[in-house]
């Protein structure tokens, strides 16, 4: 299988999901940085449908889902999942459907923007699919309730797989297995196992585990302790969380989703911001930073790595921060001195 | 004033388990200094390890008749058959509600400042339920328990304990979005109890964006009652946060029994080089003694070795590794005494 392919030439097609609210903006934003850098990419734009799509379920129409398979790679800015009954929620069918297990979080301090932190270089990787997500649960008798976690060999292998080998492609060198197998010792105890046997392919990355709780204390106290981050479920939601926190929040952190077949889906992770949405006030970074990723994904290194550096040329040299910086830039003079900083 | 009731002043008995690790070392600081006091304690000592397969019945019947233990770290083996004991005390002894404190000491530089945070935590149910098997090679489950009974009576808790204390914010930690039952079960028990108390500003907070909350603007927080897991991961951000877990003071209580220990990372044991060394932090364990004395109503003793123990940390000049000093435990203890008046 592949994560992977390295065509630096011929022309990829991607599939772009500006989303709702502020997303059309800043993936307007995305697309000039990449003609300025001139990425080879095509974009096969799709919009959230305004019904539900009875092949998906869900408001994302069978067609959206096919370009994203089809092309293996895409790009997704933020979406509302309308209000009602009887769809399945965007994210979760998009999980669903493409298959994708690992969500991948870079957190990297951004010199010039100040936080409380500034010697975060890290990333959280995700299990997305079972632990505690699993939708199961049940009431007992009346004022009892049930919630299963459910933890798989299969799936753990997988997560545990792709960090190593996201540590060992991105020249990181070390991982951590962050579990609490001291209380769930079963379940937590399996994905340990698990990331164990995986590590024992790659003798040159350094692998440990952490028991949640001390890895939540050590991050606050000295977050430059971590390097690679892998986790069930929900301790990578809160753990991913935690870390954006650190940089200064989710307008900052990228994000990248990995499904069957090494297709890859990066997404900004913050939400629709409908108080600022259409007036050009939005900061893009999460967004390009994903895209970012998105090319580091499909091996353009070179290209990812440009607008990587003029992203935090901008942000560090401050003239033309957006408002949630404390700026007072709109979306498109902050894209302008990307494009310019390249 | 404190006007006792005839008798207060009589001698208690409490239960000591040091533990592992470094628990022997910043227990024994605790008997030096309420030595040094007078104060009114004798201690029932035992010796427990959390290689133990399960408490000694002997300890549990000292703890059932004291009423009250001061306890270091017990090791929680990762894996494997053995539970952790530190569970099994709670769940035996019913010491439902963990609470640890989490607070700037004055002098004392961290990242944040005025984080005053109180960690209340539901301690019998929830993920540590122990609920766990293998349904076919290679899948396994657990079970998450939650019920209104103990949400209620941890609810209950946490306002009475805002109430009680001059504390404007009940904050219930969650992830009732994803589960919903579960999850939903205990905030609509909070929601329940939380009517009844209109002097106090409840919400809601996701445990994700709680953790994002927590590093970024930490003084939004008061009292935060939370699940059981949940409660873990808040308690040792906010103390990390603070200034560490070698510092926040807390303990387990019930209806009939309390347990007190470093407040976050309880099961912390320490490395072999802190205890080899003689370097272990003893102020989280002191700190959670005057919660200890206040407990048993000796007022003025637990205002004395806090005052103590927060002019030590104010000075400056003896502070153990974890909070950027070279300090011994020995040279802690010998500080806070020379400090007590
Ligand atoms: N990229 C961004 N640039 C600037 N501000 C942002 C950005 N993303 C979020 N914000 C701000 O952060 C706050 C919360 O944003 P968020 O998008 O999560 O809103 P939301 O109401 O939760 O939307 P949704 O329901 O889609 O999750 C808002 O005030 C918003 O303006
Ligand atoms: N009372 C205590 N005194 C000292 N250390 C404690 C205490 N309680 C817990 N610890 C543990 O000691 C370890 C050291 O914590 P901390 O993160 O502050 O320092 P560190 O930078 O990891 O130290 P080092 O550089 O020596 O490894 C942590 O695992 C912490 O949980
Ligand atoms: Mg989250
Ligand atoms: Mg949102």
């Amino acid at each position: 299988r592949h994560f992977g392919s390295a065509s630096n030439d011929s022309i990829v097609r991607a599939t772009l999901f500006p989303g709702d609210g502020i997303g059309p903006e800043i993936a307007d934003s995305v697309k000039q940085v990449f003609k300025a850098v001139g990425v080879p990419i095509e974009w096969e734009e799709h919009h959230v449908g305004t019904s539900v799509d009875p092949r998906t379920s869900s408001f994302v129409t069978y067609d959206s889902m096919e370009s994203v398979r089809k092309n293996g790679i895409g790009l997704k800015g933020p979406m509302t999942t309308p209000i009602g009954k009887g769809h399945k929620s965007l994210n979760l069918t998009l999980r669903k459907e493409l298959g994708l297990y690992a969500n991948v979080r870079p957190c990297l301090s951004i010199p010039g923007y100040k936080t409380r932190y500034d010697n975060v270089n890290l990333v959280t990787i995700r299990e997305n699919t079972e632990g505690e997500y699993s939708g199961l649960e049940h009431q007992v008798v009346k004022g009892v309730v049930e919630s299963l976690k459910i933890i798989t060999r299969q799936a753990s292998l997988r997560v545990a797989d792709y960090a190593f080998h996201y540590a060992k492609t991105n020249g990181r060198q070390r991982v951590s297995a962050i579990h609490k197998a001291n209380i769930m010792k079963k379940t937590d105890g399996l994905f340990l196992q698990c990331c164990r046997e995986v590590a024992e392919k790659y003798p040159d990355i350094v692998y440990e585990e952490v028991i949640i709780d001390n890895c939540c204390m050590m991050l606050v106290k000295n977050p430059s302790l971590f390097d690679v981050l892998v986790m069930p479920n929900l301790y990578g939601d809160i753990i991913s969380d935690l870390c954006a926190g650190l940089i200064g929040g989710l307008g900052l952190t990228p994000s990248c989703n990995i499904g069957d077949n090494g297709l890859a889906l990066a997404e900004a992770v913050h939400g629709t911001a409908p108080d600022i949405a259409g007036k050009n006030k939005a900061n893009p970074t999460a967004l390009l930073l994903s895209s970012v990723m998105m090319l580091r994904h499909l091996g353009m290194g070179e290209k990812a790595d440009r607008i990587h550096k003029a992203i935090m040329k901008t942000i560090e040299e401050g003239k033309f921060l957006t408002g949630d910086l404390g700026g007072k830039a709109s979306t498109s003079d902050y894209t302008k001195a990307v494009c310019e900083n390249l | 004033t404190y006007m006792p009731r005839p008798g207060d002043g009589t001698q208690r008995t409490v239960t000591l388990i040091p533990g592992d690790g470094i628990g022997p070392l910043v227990t024994s600081a605790v008997v030096e200094v309420m030595k040094a006091m007078h104060a009114p304690l004798s201690f029932e000592r035992f010796e427990v390890s959390g290689k133990m397969d399960k408490v000694p019945d002997e300890v549990m019947a000292s703890i059932r008749r004291n009423k009250v233990c001061l306890k270091g770290g017990l090791a929680t083996p990762v894996g494997g058959g053995v539970s952790s004991l530190n569970v099994q005390l709670r769940k035996e002894l019913d010491l439902y509600a963990s609470l640890v404190h989490c607070f700037n000491l004055p002098g004392l530089r961290s990242r944040h400042e005025n984080v005053d945070i109180v960690v209340i935590r539901e301690n019998t149910e929830g993920e540590y339920a122990g609920l766990e098997h293998e349904v076919i090679p290679g899948v396994v489950e657990s079970l998450k328990v939650i019920t209104k009974f103990s949400s209620e009576r941890i609810a209950k808790y946490a306002f009475e304990y805002a109430y009680l204390n001059n504390r404007k914010i009940v904050t219930a930690v969650h992830k009732a979005n994803i589960m919903k039952l579960a999850d939903g079960l205990f905030l609509e028990s909070c929601r329940e109890i939380a009517k009844k108390y209109p002097g106090i500003k409840y919400n809601e907070i996701i445990v994700d964006n709680c953790c994002m909350q927590l590093v970024a603007r930490p003084e939004q927080f008061d009292v935060m009652v939370t699940p059981n897991l949940y409660g873990t991961l808040v308690a040792n951000t906010a103390a990390g946060i603070a200034g560490g877990t070698g510092v926040m003071p807390g303990g387990n209580v019930g209806a009939e029994h309390a347990i007190f220990e470093q407040g976050a990372s309880a099961g912390n044991v320490g490395s072999q080089r802190l205890v080899e060394q003689k370097r272990a932090n003893p102020i989280a364990i002191l700190l959670s003694s005057s919660m200890l004395l206040r407990h048993l109503r000796f007022p003025s003793f637990a205002d004395r070795l806090d005052q103590a123990v927060m002019a030590v940390i104010r000075e400056g000049t003896y502070r153990t590794k974890d909070i950027g000093g070279t300090s011994t435990t020995q040279e802690i203890v010998d500080a806070v005494i020379a400090k007590l008046d």
